[in-house]
């Protein structure tokens, strides 16, 4: 998922966290509730936020997160989780976070508010920057299930992670694919200059260099243009085998008609922005021949896919949207570390889920110094008869 | 960032394959494409060029017209090819390239009549700030109506280019080139041998002494943002159908080019608006394809639009009035 002008809203989130801070002393005492069993035993509540769009364009995915997320809950509460000689019910707190970055700070407020020891989310880069400065001044994880934005880790807070591959991770992964799956030695590179497009071309430059072979051009559009024909026209001129877009859909949607138009043969490649339905609607038959990535791993493909589904559409009655897997990874690997440090006090559970090992239906969590995963799957997709087919993915357990 | 290593090899291997590929049919085909976007522009500078020769106005809204021109098409087609309609392709176009012709024309006499008309005797920057109010309210309005996302605008001729020499051409940039020809030909036409043209050129030299003669100034003003609101809905629907994609920000750009575009021939000027038009697409099209080659790779693709902005403001050095532009007396 992309992200929305962080700048502005960084400003925004700094106001908050301060009000945060101080809220965070009145959350502290709440934690920690004691209630009865059925059984009569004495349990102790903790609480795992999520954050997500619960309303709007993308509400279906955020809605099948916070399904990830409750079905490892209620499968840990019905297994028995002893911490700290304590048994433990876990309760999901979940927010809407709409998609929309100051609503992100907002809830995420709400969230370390109510006392959670750790949270699921957010579902967007654009939320869950601005959000993960709360979280880490709250001093409590953050395990975003599909932010895929470098900034996210980049910002230096030991209370960040994700299970879903980032975009410098897919860069490095398009550049190889390139260079040795489609044997293009001269290639092309555009960007939109956006943080996400120019990043996301820098690490596939260097990556397709590294592996052998030779930019021809590197050329640059913005995300105002729809007009490509001068770029295509002088980049037909040097006759690469690849041409490779970091761009958004609403460009390289209309840059295939006309690179279909100018006549320009080259193999088109692109990361997970084009790697959508609005792509193949735009660029309608030009799109044929087109391959793209997407962080992630087909259900079909991950380790524990087939199992997971079955339980996901018996307790939900409906399908997997796309990132539920992740959140319910995400989920596991958090409460693992509860177990592994036997607490669920930040401070004491903090290093050990820096540390963990976790094997999940996605494929292996680990995380580097940074937060991201590692080895963070990538799968790559080409468009056949209008349809994006799976080709192959790379890293991860799978 | 790239060492600098990189980059000196890259530099060598630009100017390598410039001087392999001097080749005449990527020359011919940037200068079809700067035709092509050129085309488009001078039918969009008209309607900026003609508003500000009989009011001294930018019409700053006039980029959202093209593109509501561009959205109206894209529904009415929509609506036509639904299951249950099975009317001809060519009926299709026409009706959606009229109905998005009426609605603009509609549209901009609204907005002569509501946010310029009442201004008109006021300080010359009122009008100017009400032009990017209606700009901004325009584009508002049209992201409520028609939402956020790119649309899709369907295929209106065979995609399947024809290729000249070397360079390709689709049967759609052939009409953009002819229709736009022909738009700015008729145009030229009505104003210089019509009674309706001969009225705009009076009102133009002096709305008071034209009144005396007999004009009937606000008709006459009113006729020429309708007749160029008819011109910008024609080109939104070709720039939409080129690059089949319609976005409710699609009108800004365009405008702001298309005004340099008369700017550049000389505000004011009709036949200046076409030749600003046409020259810069070229100069967009042609530097940023040669750009690269000619300073060894130093500047790159990225300097497109400060290319096409470097070349007005050494045009307004030299000839402020613009290529075409005379010298006008100061108005009253």
């Amino acid at each position: 998922m992309k992200m929305n002008s962080l700048a502005e809203l960084s400003r925004k989130s700094s106001a908050i966290a301060l009000g945060v801070s101080l809220l965070m002393l009145v959350g502290a005492c709440g934690k920690g509730e004691e209630t009865t069993s059925e059984s009569g035993e004495a349990v102790r509540v903790v609480k795992v936020g999520h954050a997500g769009p619960l309303t709007g364009p993308i509400a279906h995915l955020g809605k099948d997160n916070e399904n990830g997320v409750r079905l490892a809950i209620e499968e840990a509460n019905e297994a028995g989780v002893v911490i700290g000689g304590e048994k433990i019910r876990f309760e999901m707190v979940s927010e809407d976070d709409e998609g929309n970055p100051q609503k992100g700070t907002v809830v995420a407020q709400k969230i370390v508010d109510s006392g959670v020891a750790g949270v699921i989310g957010h579902l967007n880069s654009g939320t869950t920057i601005p959000a993960s400065k709360i979280y880490f001044d709250a001093g409590i994880a953050q395990i975003s299930p599909s932010a895929t934005n470098v900034d996210y880790t980049n910002q230096g807070y030991k209370t960040a992670f994700r299970v879903m591959a980032n975009d410098a991770q897919q860069g490095v992964v398009l550049g190889n694919f390139a260079a040795k799956n489609l044997n293009a030695g001269k290639i092309a590179v555009i960007d939109d200059r956006s943080a996400y497009g120019k990043g996301l071309a820098d690490q596939f430059e260097l990556a397709a260099k590294a592996a052998g072979a030779e930019i021809v051009t590197r050329e640059f559009t913005d995300m105002t243009k729809t007009d490509f024909t001068a770029i295509l026209t002088r980049i037909k001129g040097m006759n690469p085998d690849l041409v490779f877009c970091g761009c958004l859909d609403s460009q390289t949607g209309p840059m295939m008609k006309q690179i279909k138009n100018l006549g320009l043969t080259a193999t088109f490649l692109s990361g997970d922005g084009s790697q959508t339905k609005q792509f193949l609607t735009l660029a309608g038959d030009a799109a044929e021949g087109a391959y793209a990535s997407s962080p992630g791993v087909p259900l079909n493909k991950m380790p524990g896919g087939p199992a997971f589904t079955e339980k996901y559409t018996k307790t939900f009655n409906q399908d997997i949207q796309i990132y539920a897997p992740y959140a319910y990874d995400a989920t596991n690997t958090l409460i693992a570390a509860f177990r592994q440090a036997d607490s669920t006090d930040p401070k004491v559970y903090l290093p050990a889920l820096a540390a963990i090992e976790y094997q999940g239906v996605t494929g292996d969590v680990r995380f580097d110094d940074k937060g991201d995963i590692k080895g963070g799957s990538i799968s790559l997709y080409k468009v056949s008869n209008g349809q994006w087919e799976y080709i192959e993915t790379v890293g991860g357990g799978a | 960032m790239r060492a600098p290593f990189f980059l000196a090899i890259s530099v060598v291997d630009n100017a390598a394959d410039a001087a392999r590929s001097g080749r005449m049919d990527i020359l011919l085909q940037q200068v079809l494409n700067g035709l092509v976007l050129g085309s488009v522009y001078a039918l969009v500078a008209l309607g900026y060029t003609m508003v500000y020769g009989i009011l001294g106005l930018i019409n700053f809204a006039h980029g959202e017209v093209v593109m509501i021109g561009a959205m109206i098409a894209l529904t009415v087609m929509t609506l036509l090819m639904g299951p249950a309609a099975a009317l001809p392709p060519s009926v299709i176009i026409a009706l959606a390239l009229g109905a998005a012709i009426v609605v603009c024309m509609a549209l901009a006499y609204t907005i002569e009549r509501v946010a310029y008309r009442p201004l008109r005797k006021a300080p010359r920057l009122a009008p100017l700030i009400t032009a990017i109010g209606m700009s901004i309210l325009l584009q508002n309005v049209a992201m409520v109506i028609w939402g956020r996302q790119y649309k899709t605008f369907p295929q209106l001729f065979s995609a399947e280019p024809h290729t000249i020499a070397g360079a390709n051409i689709t049967d759609l940039q052939i009409v953009i080139i002819v229709l736009s020809a022909a738009l700015m030909t008729a145009l030229l036409l009505l104003v210089h041998f019509t009674r309706l043209g001969r009225a705009m050129r009076a009102t133009s030299e002096n709305q008071a002494i034209a009144g005396l003669m007999g004009v009937n100034v606000n008709k006459i003003i009113s006729a020429t943002f309708v007749i160029g609101a008819a011109l910008g809905a024609v080109a939104g629907v070709l720039v939409a159908a080129n690059y089949s994609v319609a976005h409710y920000s699609m009108g800004f750009m365009l405008g702001l080019k298309a005004f340099t575009a008369a700017v550049l021939g000389g505000i004011g000027n009709l036949g200046g608006a076409v030749l600003g038009g046409l020259l810069l697409g070229l100069i967009e099209s042609i530097g940023a394809g040669y750009i690269g080659d000619v300073t060894g790779g130093f500047l790159g693709s990225h300097y497109q639009d400060v290319f096409a902005f470097m070349v007005l403001i050494l045009v307004l050095v030299f000839r402020p009035t613009g290529i075409m532009g005379e010298r006008v007396a100061e108005r009253a």
